[in-house]
């Protein structure tokens, strides 16, 4: 795990993007409405609809119980807790484990688990098309 | 090719509506992986909507024609090639020939199509001459058309040969570019194939009515080029000639079955790969053909639906089942400059001992006609012309009772309504895909779908030619109703009122936090839709600056950066230039912004300067020099007052009869800033010639010697609109005052996405003129109490933020490494200046630079 920067730097339901390991990430720091207890999602930076980095400017929402970011090029709308697209279930965003630490926020170095298909990853494609 | 290797590989030729919806059923129903799926198109682009082609001359980009959202193509196990031909099949060795190479198959499925038939006429192919096919021909057609229309000082004139469904179509759209128009049809009516003597003279009367000239019984004997070589002159039988500057040929289609010709594959009488009721070929049962090109039980289908039903068909056969093509009917639908025109089921009356029902008004264009049986029980087939608002409720009944006295269903719409019917299960809703009753309110009771795009992702029913929708929305309601869902017109899940009740709520009660307002008016923590809705009512309501705390969680990234989201991720800037004046100081201001910090520039399409390529960290030391330059943010990124564009006037003009650009400058002055449910544009132009285009504004002014005429509701955009005259004659105070209220009434009462002409449309000019001038809702006051506090309470947003070092710290790349480019941006030079470089460049490594190499500061 990576520390990256205090808590008190996220503002609630707003994203920042950080790079860990390489990888840039998109950060949320959402507050539970009943407990106030403070989470961090941590899903990969890249939106997979249109290859741009911009996933930590979508706009962070609800949906039924789901806690979502809705990617702000093309609106589609993911669960922050998993990555899945919930408008197209074949689509996953890349999560990583994250963990708030004497006020600090650390990103683990990389995903939960690799994404079972590459095309699902462009950054894979990206990495490999950079020379 | 690296194929793996224990797939089965399927070879589809021809990147058509069909083999779009062939893919599309392999990636959905082959879960296993068992195949692995090449297409082969011939077009350029990747498989799109032929169909809705026409709506390219509605300002319709070809991309928005394209099916689906393109991750099919990006599908793993699917591979689309473009601009790739296949030259040969070879169904002995299994293999195709494309691209240079050959490729193996294990199954093979020919999806080509067909072509345009031109009949052997003298003349035929000479330039001018077009077919209406393809994205190419309408293309082409377009430039040719606006290319002649500049050099004549008259109307193009035009000819459509073919009086059918796609000649007028193609009528149509040369109307739409303001080409005089003949269409000239062998047959002795229009849309033989299809409606019946009587609807065909009806129609004739409606398009006539438009301005287009029907010569019906008239053959073209040849076409004559004038000196230039191009075509001139059309000579028919008989003698009669018709000058003419374009001709386009709608005369039918011809299968594409060449391929298989010379593969010694079976073909049909008349073409068509002839095929068995598995679509297979005969004597190759690893050979499909689906589509146009398929020739099944001795005829060609040439509707997308029949060819839809062969995918399925294929789909099933290659995963092992044992589907076969049911059949299918040839019920048509069309609106085409206004006029509706459907024909269903046994339209001729054919079947033994049928009665025909007639409703016929001449002058007001409509013509029903419904074929029963002879106890006049059955539905057995019909025409409507003119009006055909009950088709979708009665094609699906075609061989069931109609449930009442056929002339009820004949009336004109609002006389009584049609006798409603509960639809059968089985009643076929959707004919392009072949969707039934039975599993549209299957979608919404067993698969959860609560609303239209729902309903329509998962039963596909309304996604190709949309004249069902209206049916199927029935349905669903239907469904929903029964199952105590109550259908609103809620915001989203997490508002039950529509966008104006939001806005009363939130001006009486007072509630000035998207927290507060939720919490009293609302569920869960929002989402991107009413987020931005309630950041913009706030910010209507003049409640201070955009990104302030609780606010900024709701903008959009446009506006929560106040700079538009690029396809790369960067942004562009848009400083404010009111009217479009600016001093060459100015520009010289502009230009060194751009040149040093690297950014692509442009003249934008409303009078002022767009400077792209600028990453989210660049945007306030950008903003910093501008603002110190004395330019201000111009909200091109908001829902938002954007422009008012303006002609030069009388200032310069030798014409002009009032100082349209002061009076431009003046309102931009006024309204910039002002936030709404949709952008807001306005124009003014100095005299009746109108160079300002104010009239496809939401707010128009045209300078008369009097004072000034004010037009409301235009759009540009995919639907435009003509702005309507909304008062004449009106004195610069009078005439502020009364954009005033107008704008402020648009404010508080218009839907989420509405721009004014669809407002305008919804409630009323007569309304909204009741309103505005003669005050009848007693509220103009307090409109201009509300206009006046924006006024006051204006100001820069972009100044704003350079002045708040807090606002200014969520301008940074990466928060653990604030000054680092994101890595994988990357540019190459065109014509002078740099922009993204395509997937294909970044892959074949042509890249001149990374995110910072140009930038100079
Ligand atoms: C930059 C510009 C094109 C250009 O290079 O000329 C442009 C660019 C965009 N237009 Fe436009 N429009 C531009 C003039 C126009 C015009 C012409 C005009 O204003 O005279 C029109 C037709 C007039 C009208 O609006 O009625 C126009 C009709 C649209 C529409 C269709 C609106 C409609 O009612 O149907 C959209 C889509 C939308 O807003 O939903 C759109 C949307 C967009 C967006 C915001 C699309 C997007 O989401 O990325 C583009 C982003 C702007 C950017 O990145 O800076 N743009 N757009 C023009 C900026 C003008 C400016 O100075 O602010
Ligand atoms: C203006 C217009 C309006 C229409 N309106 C309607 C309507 O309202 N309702 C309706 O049901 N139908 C309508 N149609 C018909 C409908 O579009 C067709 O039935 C449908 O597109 C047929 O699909 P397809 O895949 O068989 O053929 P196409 O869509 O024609 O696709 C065949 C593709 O194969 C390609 N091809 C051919 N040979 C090769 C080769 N050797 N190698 C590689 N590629 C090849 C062609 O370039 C073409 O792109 C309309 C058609 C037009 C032109
Ligand atoms: S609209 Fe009139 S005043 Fe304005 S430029 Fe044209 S001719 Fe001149
Ligand atoms: S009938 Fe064409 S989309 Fe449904």
């Amino acid at each position: 795990m990576t520390p990256v920067c205090p808590l008190d730097r996220l503002v609630p339901e707003r994203g920042v993007a950080v790079l860990v390991g390489g990888h840039q990430v998109a950060l949320f720091r959402v507050t539970d409405p009943a407990t106030g207890e403070d989470r961090v999602h941590a899903v990969s930076h890249l939106d997979p609809f249109s290859g741009a980095h911009v996933m930590a400017r979508g706009i962070v929402g609800s949906s039924g119980e789901r806690v979502t970011v809705a990617s702000p090029m093309y609106k589609q709308v993911f669960d922050l807790a998993t990555g899945a697209c919930l408008t197209e279930p074949d689509v996953r965003l890349p999560v990583w484990p994250t963990r708030i630490l004497e006020g600090l926020v650390h990103v683990a170095d990389r995903p939960a688990e690799q994404p079972v298909d590459p095309s699902l990853d462009p950054s894979a494609a990206l990495a490999a098309a950079t020379p | 090719m690296t194929e793996t290797s224990t797939r089965k590989r399927l070879v589809v030729v021809g990147g058509g509506m069909v083999a779009h919806r062939l893919v599309e059923a392999v990636a959905d129903r082959d879960t296993a992986g068992e195949w692995h799926v090449d297409v082969f198109a011939e077009e350029s682009r990747a498989p799109y909507d032929r169909v809705a082609l026409t709506s390219f001359f509605s300002g319709r980009d070809p991309e928005d024609l394209l099916l689906g959202d393109g991750s099919l193509w990006r599908r793993e196990g699917v591979r689309l090639h473009t601009n790739a031909p296949v030259k040969a099949v070879d169904t002995a060795a299994r293999q195709v020939h494309a691209r240079g190479r050959v490729y193996d198959y294990d199954a093979l499925v020919l999806a080509t199509g067909s072509s345009a038939f031109v009949p052997p006429v003298e003349g035929s192919d000479l330039p001018g001459s077009f077919v209406y096919r393809t994205v190419d021909d309408v293309t082409e057609l377009r430039a040719w058309v606006t290319d002649r229309g500049a050099e004549l000082d008259r109307p193009v004139r035009g000819a459509v040969v073919g009086g059918g469904l796609l000649g007028l179509e193609a009528a149509g759209a040369l109307q739409a570019m303001g080409v005089e128009s003949t269409v000239v049809e062998f047959a002795p009516r229009l849309m033989a194939l299809q409606v019946d003597e009587g609807g065909g003279e009806a129609l004739r009367r409606l398009i006539e009515k438009l301005g287009i000239t029907v010569r019906t019984s008239t053959a073209t004997k040849r076409i004559k080029a004038g000196r230039n070589g191009r075509v001139a002159r059309m000579d028919f039988d008989g003698g009669d000639r018709l000058p003419v500057d374009v001709v386009v040929f709608a005369t039918g289609v011809r299968p594409r079955d060449e391929l298989a010709r010379a593969a010694g594959l079976p073909v049909g009488e008349r073409g068509g790969v002839r095929v068995d009721e598995a679509c297979a070929v005969p004597g190759h049962d690893d050979v499909y053909a689906v589509g146009e090109v398929a020739c099944i039980d001795g005829r060609c289908w040439g509707l997308v639906g029949p060819g839809n039903t062969m995918a399925e068909v294929v789909v099933d056969r290659l995963l092992g089942g044992g589907a076969t093509f049911p059949g299918a009917d040839t019920s048509t639908k069309l609106k085409l400059l206004g006029v509706d025109v459907a024909s269903f089921g046994d339209v001729f009356a054919a079947q033994a001992g049928s009665l025909e029902v007639v409703h016929s008004d001449p002058v007001n264009g409509v013509y029903k006609k419904l074929v029963v049986s002879d106890d006049a029980q059955t539905l057995l087939g019909g025409v409507l012309v003119g009006d055909a608002s009950a088709y979708a409720s009665l094609r699906p009944l075609v061989g069931s009772p109609l449930g009442a006295d056929p002339t009820a269903w004949l009336l004109p719409e609002g006389v009584e309504g049609p006798p409603s019917t509960e639809l059968p299960d089985a009643a076929n809703v959707c004919s392009c895909n072949n969707v039934s009753a039975g599993a549209i309110r299957c979608a919404v009771t067993e698969q959860g779908c609560t609303d239209l795009p729902a309903v329509k992702a998962c039963s596909r029913a309304g996604t190709s030619c949309g004249s069902c929708l209206p049916l199927v929305k029935t349905l669903m309601t239907s469904e929903l109703e029964k199952a105590g869902v109550e259908v609103s017109d809620a915001l989203c899940e997490h508002f039950a009122v529509s966008r104006a009740q939001l806005f009363d709520i939130v001006r009486v009660t007072g509630l000035r936090t998207f927290s507060e307002i939720i919490a009293a008016h609302g569920t869960g923590r929002g989402c991107d839709i009413c987020r931005p809705v309630v950041a913009s009512i706030l910010s209507s309501l003049g409640t201070g600056h955009v990104l302030d705390a609780d606010q900024a969680r709701l903008q959009d990234t446009n506006d929560h950066v106040m700079a538009n989201l690029q396809k790369d991720g960067t942004y562009s800037v848009v400083p404010r230039i009111p009217g479009g004046e600016i001093t060459p100081e100015g520009l010289l201001v502009i230009g060194q912004v751009a040149q040093d910090f690297g950014l692509y520039t442009k003249i934008t399409g409303g009078q002022r300067i767009d400077l792209f390529g600028a990453r989210m960290e660049q945007l306030p030391a950008i903003w910093k020099r501008l603002v110190d330059a004395g330019f201000e943010s111009g909200q091109a990124y908001g829902k938002a007052v954007r422009t008012v564009k303006s002609c030069v006037g009388s200032t310069w003009c030798r014409y002009g009869v009032q100082d349209s650009v002061g009076l431009a400058i003046a309102l931009e002055l006024r309204y910039r800033g002002l936030r709404a449910p949709h952008k807001i544009k306005l124009g003014v132009s100095g005299c009746a010639r109108e160079c300002a285009e104010a009239r496809s504004k939401d707010v128009g002014v045209i300078a008369t010697e009097n004072g000034w005429n004010l037009y409301v509701g235009g759009n540009g955009g995919f639907t435009p609109r003509h702005a309507q005259l909304f008062a004449e004659d009106l004195d610069t105070e009078t005439l502020v005052r009364t954009i005033d209220r107008f704008l402020m009434y648009y404010v508080r009462t218009a839907d989420r996405l509405q721009r004014t002409a669809p407002w305008v449309e919804q409630v009323g000019m007569d309304e909204v003129r009741r309103v505005v001038l003669d005050d009848s809702l007693g509220i103009a006051a307090d409109l201009d109490a509300a206009m006046a506090a924006h006024v006051d309470s204006y100001e820069d947003e972009w100044a704003a933020t350079l002045d708040d070092p807090e606002k200014l710290a969520h301008f940074v790349s990466f928060v653990n490494e604030p000054d680092t480019a994101d890595p994988s941006l990357a540019y190459v030079t065109e014509r002078g200046q740099r922009r993204p470089a395509t997937a294909d460049e970044r892959r074949e490594g042509v890249l001149v630079a990374g995110p910072t190499l140009e930038v100079r500061s």
